[in-house]
């Protein structure tokens, strides 16, 4: 088993003839994810490199193909427009790739997908891997191997890091998911960490956060109630200078909230090792 | 982005908040002129990106336009939390029977836009959460429908309790709400809100800072970004499309990431060094974008060596090899480098960078080591 996606992922690519969009959907093709259509408004009835069909609008792709995921590579300006479409359109999962969404854009999309009663993953985020079975964004799928820990993290390369490790030391995955670093995404820490406590080949569960917002801190809360399974950790941005965005727009320490410390001792307090180095992560596994 | 008081007054009094007239000088001779226009008391305020402008003695009160002119000189001079004060808000000091505090930020836990107002203005609204929190009232705003006004109504009479202050109160907080929305703010903020001794309510001081995510849909609030006002090597990375932020240490860190490049910061530290920057040079990198990095990175003097952390992933691993040849070969390092790079055309990467006399590691924690001894001297631990 594996989290939100598996071998009977239906796959719709918005945006598949960009830049980002044609080259992932490749990546993803040669995974082995059924990409089953396209969506790239004036060009429905061509087809993708001779074989995916694409369509002018999310609805027309669902109905023709029975799509149950949709993943989002259009540029930040229309990434609200392409979510609320892909939700409408009644798709059940939607990942948002994009980066650089207007933060009061996700003030609207994210009721609006509720109420859809549609699960958004991102924006601004790398996507998830189940190993073996399916890939929907951007993580490189030859750092990942199958086996039984699931991983959720706020970072894109910072995962690659912990996960190569991973795989280096023979420890697969379920499903790695990465949330994303905006402060309004769709999908938390507590959504993957429900998941995963109910998906019965994780053992064991990696949390990758970083500063900035209080989502750890209320994981880990949620770890100490409600999980049965063990959780590992590792906080970004320990000499990060308060005030200051560091790259992602959640990332940033404001007042006295958000600060990497805090955090750490939030996920000590409710029983979560905490790896000192994203290396230790590896050992804190071994030793579970 | 951040832009300056005199900005977002002009933001607030466009969608019609009440706001004192005021002018923008740069000389302390335009102080004076602007006083003397004014007539009586006046205000200098110094525009910069800093909070606690009061307290770095960078707001004073001016008698008389001879004196605006000498206060002026005074806080054209200053360096306010590492930034130099480049102009200074003229306006008529105001009478003050109360001070009131109101604001919107985009709030993460309600994912909405959230107001928070108290009658406690005047001082750091932190402080008076963390002292005071039965004074601080909270709403959050469903942006199908904005701020109604039955709930403006609710945020201005708990600030006052007459009805008329308390009317004026919830037309100014509609109005916050209109331009907030209307300028893809993050926060905006009017601290202090005012009543006078005749009873009105004004905005006295005006803060805002603008989603950068919205500046290319919402051109003519760009135009408002005040470089002068900024650390230069940051409005430099900016123009690369780099994300850069200056530390105090020695260790440059050149990184793909934003979250891989806090934890190699984290780990320069834990091996004992201290980060001199964040570096993010971002997913799609090209050589370019490396070289622009390099510069920015080697004009700091304090550098001692410089770290490079790449893992491919959509960065491609040559491209950075390529990058970092290309910067040498025009300007020689006179600091030592260390290059870890793994994934994406790993091969081709090592090879270009052995062509050209570089070598590079494959472990970050080995890599980390490396630059911290080379940068302090010491062997880490």
């Amino acid at each position: 088993m594996s989290i939100f996606i598996d071998g009977n992922t239906k796959l719709i690519v918005q945006g598949i003839t960009g830049r980002d969009g044609s080259f992932h959907a490749r990546q993803m093709i040669e995974y082995g994810t059924h990409v089953v259509a396209g969506v790239t408004p004036g060009k429905g009835g061509q087809k993708f490199d001779g074989s995916v069909p694409i369509f002018n609008t999310v609805e027309q792709a669902a109905k023709s193909t029975g799509a149950n995921t949709a993943v989002i590579y259009v540029p930040p300006m229309f990434a609200a427009d392409a979510m609320m479409e892909a939700a409408d359109a009644g798709i059940p999962f939607i990942v948002c790739i994009t980066e650089g969404v207007p933060v009061l854009d996700m003030t609207k999309v994210y009721p609006f997908v509720k109420e859809k009663g549609a699960r958004l993953l991102g924006p601004n985020c790398p996507g998830l891997i189940s190993p073996g079975k399916s890939k929907v964004g951007i993580i490189p799928g030859r750092i990942c191997t199958p086996g039984p820990i699931g991983l959720v993290s706020r970072s894109g390369t910072l995962t690659y890091e912990v996960v190569f490790q991973m795989t280096r030391a023979a420890m697969g995955q379920t499903t790695c998911v990465g949330i994303g670093g905006d402060p309004i995404n769709g999908t938390n820490f507590i959504d993957c960490l429900t998941a995963f406590e109910a998906d019965p080949d994780t053992e064991a569960v990696v949390m990758i956060g970083e500063i900035g917002g209080t989502d750890e801190q209320e994981a880990a809360a949620f770890v100490k109630e409600k999980m049965s399974k063990p959780v590992v950790g590792f906080i970004a941005g320990q000499t990060a200078p308060p005030g200051r965005r560091m790259g992602h727009a959640g990332a940033i320490i404001s007042g006295s909230a958000g600060t990497a410390s805090e955090k750490m001792e939030a996920f000590e307090a409710a029983g979560i090792g905490v790896a000192k180095r994203p290396i230790d992560v590896v050992q804190l596994l071994k030793a579970r | 982005m951040n832009i300056h008081e005199y900005q977002a007054k002009e933001i607030f009094r466009a969608a019609g908040i009440p706001i004192p007239p005021g002018e923008v000088a740069t000389t302390p001779e335009e102080a004076e002129r602007i006083a003397r226009k004014f007539g009586g008391t006046v205000v200098v305020k110094a525009q910069v990106h800093a909070g606690g402008r009061g307290k770095a003695g960078g707001v004073k009160l001016a008698k008389t336009p001879e004196e605006a002119r000498k206060v002026a000189e005074q806080i054209l001079a200053l360096t306010i939390k590492g930034l130099p004060v480049k102009k200074v808000l003229v306006t008529p000091a105001a009478e003050i029977a109360t001070e009131a505090y109101a604001g919107v930020i985009v709030d993460r836990a309600s994912k909405r836009a959230v107001f928070m107002v108290s009658p406690a203005g005047g001082i750091d609204i932190e402080e008076v959460a963390a002292k005071t929190p039965d004074k601080i009232l909270r709403h959050s705003v469903d942006p199908r429908y904005g701020l109604q006004a039955y709930e403006a109504m609710q945020l201005g009479f708990f600030l006052y309790s007459d009805v008329k202050q308390a009317r004026a109160a919830a037309k100014i907080m509609q109005q916050l709400y209109s331009a907030f929305v209307a300028s893809g703010g993050s926060l905006a903020e009017i601290n202090p809100l005012v009543t006078t001794p005749d009873g009105e309510v004004v905005a006295l001081d005006a803060k805002m800072v603008i989603d950068d995510n919205e500046l290319d849909r919402l051109t003519a609030l760009a135009a408002l970004r005040d470089e002068s006002a900024e650390d230069p090597s940051e409005v430099d990375a900016r123009k690369a499309n780099l994300t850069f932020i200056k530390l105090e240490g020695n260790v440059g860190c050149v990184v793909n990431g934003a979250g891989l490049a806090m934890a190699t910061m984290d780990l320069v530290k834990y091996y004992g060094g201290e980060p001199a920057n964040f570096l993010d040079i971002g997913g799609s990198s090209n050589p370019e974008k490396v070289v622009a990095a390099l510069r920015i990175i080697t004009a700091d003097p304090s550098v001692k060596a410089i770290l490079f952390n790449i893992f491919g992933g959509i960065t491609r691993t040559d491209d950075v090899a390529n990058g970092i040849v290309t910067a040498i070969k025009a300007n020689p390092l006179k600091v030592p480098l260390v290059i870890r790079l793994t994934g994406t055309n790993e091969e081709i990467a090592v090879k270009i960078l052995q062509e050209n006399g570089l070598s590079a590691m494959t472990d970050m924690d080995e890599a980390v080591k490396k630059a911290v001894s080379l940068a302090t001297g010491k062997v880490a631990a």
